[in-house]
């Protein structure tokens, strides 16, 4: 099943290396990961996309929490909690298709924020599935690139995930 | 107060100040500032080893014995990688240990520069944690850390690697060493909860075959004591992991011997069919627990450790507790003593009966009629000459299963060994940091012709230091553990486990400086120790020619559950073997 787990972890050169090997020693797969320093400068927020069964994300939260520079986290899974994915795809335009673009991208509440007389960028954010229901919508032959950012998450109401 | 000092001079004074006592190192480039600053004081003293393999195996050996930090200096490059080795062994084992490696001054980390190496890179999976110095002013603050963290919860090595310039004799900056560190996201749990160690301890007082698996959890954290009493106090069998031997007195009724693949019939056994099993401070290794669908079907298991991450890693155990052993077993003792319930008499009565007659197979018995020298009765005889009450140390291979199984040992700390990582090159070096600690204790390394030669050199340095270690040399002209497997398991073709060129270990030994000799009868050896365990202030290499076909009994062969031992067929049998 998949999880997402949410670390705050101190903002040191080296850290990010610390999360990265236990994944690849250990034998646990990274779907994601994304990391962005906080509000607090000396902390840095990770937000890691992994797959594995109950055992598995139980024994991946320990060995995480072990990591000296890991401060806390939390599995998203345990809360109700928002995911937000960014993309932004590029897409071979033509007279034709454009406005069938520009509408799909509008149902999916898409932006179009790059306009060439042969491309559009469109942005889109939203639960990774979101973003995967958009990409199966349209021609495949049309897409010039996709970038992703990977899924982060947060969980609803008060409680959370801070010091 | 305050001082000025330059890095070299404030790395030196905070191991000064952590009371630190040897540091076991070699230089090279990018630490001689350092030993620049060593060469100027006597109070830390530092002991020049021949390769930094056995720097880190030594600092290993007087960690283990003394429950004390083991501190190890090397340079950058190939005096960093060279440590790694020693520094996976400690890891494996959760040995306390401080490594300071040098690295090429900072502006050109990344250039490839002479002698550079990630060392943090390279260490990040085998250390507790490591560090890279940026700043001088920073330095005192993190080996203070390092201590902390190599000592704390379930101890390990640190890593310091510091660049060459933050030792750089012209800047001086203030100095005061922490009394006290705090790490934000570091607080091992100590005393357990509450409601978990009450379960356990219900549990405990229903308990029908009970058995007590403890393990180097117990040694690390100084609980023997507390063990014994707990022990006592349930009237329960209890066996010890490999690493766990000697914190309950291996000679006590009560005990029932190591388990695992080459632990004793009876402590498989119980295992097998205890109804409720309290591991203490062990971490359910594959070589303890043989295969895991069959590991002990019938039994609710308890499970102290200050790792989170050793409980339910490979067996779901129904209580763990989390927390440090010594107040966790207090509490529980605490418990048992004020409980109105007690353990079942009767239940206990017929479990003993049946340990009774597991205990009758003698599955530690061997033929003791040869005429070759078996190599389970020079450990016997080790046993006694030394009174049962040195420090061993061992390599890896039979010849460390004999001296597990062989050496009753009584005490915690004094059995020394590579069990995690299985480290032939370890025993050697380990004796020299085990002797420098106790210098008027024996110490003997009971090692094999194979592993001996990993760390030979460490002979010369235990000449400088005069210290004067027996070792005990299982000599089966075989790898003999790599032959036993190749035994069981590939139709004896033995490939590469026989060296044509052994060398004359006599000799050897004579060269540097030691006492050697050789001896082939098995009268000789009795006599041959005495007179070892005689001269007190002589390093002594006893090369003893064992008999090449002897295996290890009994055995839990790859695959197998704990009620599936292999025993040694009969007396003799072994002996009558031709080897091809
Ligand atoms: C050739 C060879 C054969 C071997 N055969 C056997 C065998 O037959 N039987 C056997 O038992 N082993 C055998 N071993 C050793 C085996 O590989 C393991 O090293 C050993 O079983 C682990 O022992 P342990 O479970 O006590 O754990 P250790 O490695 O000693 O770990 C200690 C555990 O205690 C915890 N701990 C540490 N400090 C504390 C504290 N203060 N409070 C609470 N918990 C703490 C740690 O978190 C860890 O989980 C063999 C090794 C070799 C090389
Ligand atoms: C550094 C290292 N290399 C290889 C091994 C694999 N190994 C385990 S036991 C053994 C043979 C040890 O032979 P010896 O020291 O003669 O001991 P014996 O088994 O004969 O008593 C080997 C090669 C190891 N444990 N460590
Ligand atoms: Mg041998």
């Amino acid at each position: 099943m998949k999880h997402i787990i949410s670390i705050l972890i101190e903002n040191e050169s080296g850290a990010l290396s610390r999360v990265a090997g236990l994944f690849s020693a250990r034998g646990y797969n990274i779907e994601s990961l994304t990391v962005a320093p906080t509000e607090d400068p000396s902390l840095s927020r990770m937000t890691l996309v992994t797959r594995g069964s109950e055992d598995i994300i139980e024994q991946i939260t320990k060995q995480l929490n072990k990591l000296i520079d890991v401060v806390k986290l939390i599995d998203l899974e345990d809360f109700i909690h928002i995911e937000r994915e960014l993309m932004m795809v590029k897409i071979r335009t033509t007279d034709k298709t454009r406005e069938e673009i520009r509408s799909l991208a509008a149902i999916f509440r898409g932006r179009i924020i790059d306009v060439t007389p042969t491309s559009y960028v469109v942005e889109m954010t939203g639960p990774s599935s979101k973003l995967d229901a958009f990409i199966a919508a349209i021609d495949g032959d049309t897409i010039i690139e996709v970038v992703r950012s990977g899924p982060t998450g947060i969980s609803r109401g008060e409680q959370g995930l801070h010091l | 107060m305050s001082v000025e000092l330059n890095g070299a001079q404030i790395v030196i004074q905070s191991l000064k100040d952590e009371g630190v006592e040897y540091i076991f190192g070699y230089p090279g480039g990018a630490v001689l500032h350092l030993y620049d600053a060593i060469f100027q004081q006597d109070d830390v003293k530092h002991i020049l080893v021949r390769h930094e393999q056995g720097a880190t195996h030594a600092a290993d050996g007087y960690a283990r014995a003394t429950g004390k930090p083991g501190v190890v200096l090397v340079a950058s490059g190939p005096g960093a990688t060279n440590a790694v080795t020693g520094i996976a062994t400690a890891y494996m084992d959760s040995i306390p240990m401080v490594i300071i490696s040098g690295q090429v001054p900072s502006p050109v980390i990344g250039s490839d520069a002479f002698q550079e190496v990630d060392m943090v890179g390279i260490t990040r999976p085998c250390v507790k944690h490591n560090f890279l110095v940026k700043d001088v002013t920073k330095l005192a603050e993190t080996i203070k850390k390092a201590f902390y963290v190599a000592t704390t919860g379930r101890p390990g090595p640190v890593v310091i690697d510091i660049p060459k310039d933050i030792t750089d004799p012209r800047i001086k900056v203030a100095y005061k060493y922490p009394k006290k560190v705090v790490i934000r996201s570091y607080n091992p749990e100590v005393n357990g909860d509450k409601a978990q160690i009450k379960a356990a301890v219900d549990l405990l007082l229903t308990a029908q075959k009970p058995i007590i698996y403890s393990g180097g959890g117990v040694v690390l954290g100084e609980a023997s004591k507390e063990l014994i009493e707990f022990t006592q106090a349930l009237g329960f069998p209890i066996t010890n992991t490999l690493m766990g031997l000697g914190a309950f007195p291996s000679t006590d009724k009560q005990f029932v011997g190591m388990l695992g693949m080459h632990g004793t019939y009876e402590a498989n056994m119980a295992m097998h069919e205890s109804d409720v099993i309290i591991a203490i401070g062990a971490r359910f290794d594959d070589r303890v627990t043989g295969k895991l669908d069959e590991f002990c079907p019938y039994a609710k298991i308890i499970h102290i450790d200050v790792d989170p991450a050793s409980i339910s890693k490979t067996v779901k155990v129904a209580i763990p507790v989390v927390g440090d052993v010594k107040p966790v077993l207090k509490q529980m003792l605490e418990l048992i003593k004020d409980s109105k319930k007690k353990p079942s008499k009767k239940a206990l009565e017929s479990w003993w009966n049946q340990i009774e007659q597991w205990r009758a197979v003698k599955c530690l018995e061997y033929d003791r009629e040869s005429r070759l020298i078996k190599p389970q009765y020079v450990i016997e005889q080790l046993y006694e000459v030394t009174k049962g009450d040195a420090y061993v140390t061992s390599d890896v291979g039979q010849h460390q299963m004999w001296a597990a199984q062989y050496y009753p040992f009584d005490k915690p700390r004094r059995w020394i060994n590579s069990g995690g990582l299985g480290t032939m090159g370890f025993g050697l070096p380990a004796a020299i940091g085990v002797k420098l600690a106790f210098p008027d204790s024996e110490v003997a390394c009971v090692t094999g012709d194979a592993s001996i030669q990993m760390c030979i050199q460490e002979l010369s340095t235990a000449l400088q230091y005069k210290t004067p270690v027996k070792i005990i040399n299982l000599n089966n002209s075989y790898m003999g553990m790599v032959r036993q497997w190749q035994e069981f398991s590939y139709e004896s073709r033995y490939s590469h486990s026989y060296m044509d060129t052994i060398p004359e270990f006599v000799k050897l030994a004579e060269a540097y400086g030691h006492v050697g000799m050789r001896i082939d009868k098995p009268e000789e050896v009795r006599p041959a120790l005495e007179e070892a365990f005689a001269m007190k202030d002589r390093t002594v290499f006893l090369d003893i020619l064992t008999d090449r076909t002897e295996n290890v009994y009994p055995m839990i062969e790859s695959g197998k559950g704990h009620h599936d031992m292999t025993l040694r067929v009969a007396p003799g049998t072994s002996t009558d073997r031709e080897l091809a």
